[in-house]
């Protein structure tokens, strides 16, 4: 696993270029454009498991998706930061893909330390220093376990049965 | 205690007599806005929309603005994919292509009323709030979700209090003072907040108070809120909108952060590259070589922002070697500055007039820069890359700022010149 350290207030640019986001919305066409203005060698060689680790306000910027879905698809295990912009929190739930508020563990990493995380039970483990971080709301986790908002969205209608009437 | 707006309107549209802060809540957005993205969205829900259609086709607000006329093919099939869905399921607010800018559209099609509740996936959905609106932004999956259920979830926000006092003095203007905010609280600011303007508001013009709300995102507000006043009643009066119903915060509600601001006291500002809160006055970078000059964008493509700058450029030219755009955030707009002889004295001068749409700003199309450019924009984002060009720097400022520099070439204060 390999540990991808990044500054404070990380946007949406330079996780996925403006340029793209007409013309890439599939995790197929936004992989490669990852990051790429920020670490061109971060969509060469990151691979499933691999962890994002960052300062403040990590996701601010733009409401476009492509990082959410982009980091999801590429098998990110998390992004652990010191806080996370607004909308890019809320994307991260909808795409299931796990962002982790904790700005201790991320002053306490060092170049080389491993780190183990347990989202389920709200830690995290920097090389032999463990951490915790506060739980999610039951609303959200149940989005995140359905696999994201649509996933959720389409188990509920299923549920009700629900036909809109007047059109 | 009393409760912020955010804990009041929240409260009022999720059918609860009163919420806290970090509840979440339920609730049924008055509109969803989305635009060029909503060819990505409804390709997500094909099979659902065509079991259970649209939530309510008055539900989502379309805007074409992104990229257009079209770029390519590629860009021109969402666009021709958004027209067939908006016919077959009947949506009834459907704004194409050369209707302008979402963020301008919205509010004067009076589709953001006071104590109105619009998520959109754009992240300038923050902008409403300058009518007394509660407006945040969405990724698109989520508006793919309130597509097919017409709900969707919020937790409720903390709020943060920015007191105002005294008058602008032109030329210093809205955007110099929200960049002044911004750059001293910085980018995360008001992060996860709702920033609530009080005090001497009436002073501020609803263009004043869309290009302040506009920003609210750029220091990580979840909403960015006007109160309802005087200015407010006339502008949506003018429209012919009477059916709407205030909210405001108690006397007594609970902020997390106060802050005050002297408006007589804002300068000229600039915000350099690649930094929204790099703030620093006009004055201190003056000299600053520009080759490419933006005057227009949901922040500031309004009549009154090309009113200054024609007042600026008239019977002067752009600066040799550089080149001014002009982009109006609405076809209204550009009527109207066609009609009143502004166009004609923005062209005259050397401007290049473009569709009204997003055009230059996120660097999809049109006014792409080149590597080692800088360009001086009325827009809200300077970040690395945003125009196109990772190696172009973006500089922003006030209308009036980047007229006056045009003239010269380089970042002038307006004051010099005005």
């Amino acid at each position: 696993m390999r540990i991808w350290k990044y500054g404070d207030d990380i946007n949406t640019d330079m996780l996925f270029p403006g340029k793209y986001t007409y013309t890439c919305s599939r995790p197929e066409e936004i992989i490669p454009h990852l990051l790429e203005d920020l670490d061109p060698s971060f969509a060469k060689e990151a691979k499933p498991g691999d962890v994002i680790l960052a300062g403040e306000n990590f996701g601010c910027g733009s409401s476009r998706e492509q990082p959410t879905v982009g980091l999801k698809a590429m098998g990110i295990k998390a992004v652990v930061a010191k806080s996370f912009a607004r909308i890019f929190y809320r994307s991260a739930i909808n795409q299931g893909l796990i962002l982790i508020e904790c700005p201790e563990a991320v002053d306490a990493y060092r170049e080389g330390d491993q780190i183990e995380i347990k989202p389920e039970e709200g830690t995290l483990r920097v090389d032999s220093k463990q951490f915790t971080f506060p739980k999610l709301p039951p609303e959200i986790i149940a989005i995140r376990d359905a696999g994201g908002l649509l996933e959720h969205v389409r188990a509920k209608l299923k549920e009700r049965g629900q036909v809109h009437g007047e059109r | 205690m009393g409760y912020t707006f955010a804990q009041k309107i929240l409260a009022r549209k999720s059918g609860k007599s009163h919420v806290e802060i970090g509840e979440i809540v339920t609730v049924k957005p008055d509109h969803l806005l989305t635009h060029d993205n909503t060819a990505a969205i409804i390709a997500k829900i094909g099979p659902e929309l065509e079991t259970y259609g649209v939530a309510d086709p008055r539900l989502p607000v379309i805007v074409l603005d992104h990229v257009v006329p079209p770029s390519n093919e590629k860009t021109a099939t969402n666009h021709r994919r958004i027209r067939e869905f908006v016919s077959k399921f009947g949506i009834v607010n459907f704004y194409d292509a050369g209707n302008g800018i979402c963020h301008e559209v919205v509010v004067s099609k009076g589709h953001a009323l006071p104590g109105s509740l619009i998520v959109g996936s754009d992240s300038h959905t923050c902008t409403y709030g300058a009518l007394g609106a509660f407006a945040t932004g969405i990724d698109r999956t989520e508006a793919a979700a309130i597509m097919l259920t017409g709900e969707t979830w919020l937790r409720v926000p903390n709020s943060m209090k920015i007191n105002l006092t005294g008058s602008l003095t032109s030329p210093s203007a809205a955007k110099d003072l929200i960049l002044h905010i911004i750059g001293g609280i910085g980018a995360s600011g008001a992060n996860y907040l709702s920033v609530e303007f009080h005090g001497n508001v009436a002073s501020l013009s609803i263009e004043d108070r869309l290009t302040i709300a506009n920003m609210g995102v750029e220091m990580g507000a979840k909403n960015a809120v006007f109160p309802v006043d005087e200015v407010t009643r006339a502008y949506l009066s003018e429209r012919g909108e009477e059916t709407w119903e205030a909210i405001w915060a108690d006397e007594d509600a609970s902020y997390i952060r106060e802050l005050d601001y002297d408006l007589s006291s804002i300068l000229p500002v600039v915000a350099l590259p690649h930094r929204v809160d790099n703030v620093v006055p006009a004055a201190e970078v003056a000299g600053v070589e520009i080759d490419q000059f933006l005057i227009g964008t949901c922040t500031n493509g309004r009549l009154s922002d090309l009113h200054i700058a024609a007042d600026i450029l008239r019977g002067k030219h752009v600066h040799r070697g550089s080149r001014l755009l002009i982009l109006p955030a609405s076809r209204e707009i550009m009527l109207e500055a066609a009609r009143d002889g502004t166009l004609a004295t923005l062209v005259e001068a050397g401007g290049m007039i473009l569709p009204p749409g997003c055009g230059p700003c996120l660097g999809a199309h049109q006014g792409v820069l080149a590597p080692g450019e800088r360009c001086l924009s009325t827009a809200n984002r300077n970040f690395k890359g945003r125009m196109g060009c990772r190696d172009a720097e973006i500089y922003l400022a006030s209308p009036a700022t980047v007229a006056a520099s045009a003239v010269t070439g380089q970042i002038t204060d307006p004051r010099e010149i005005t």
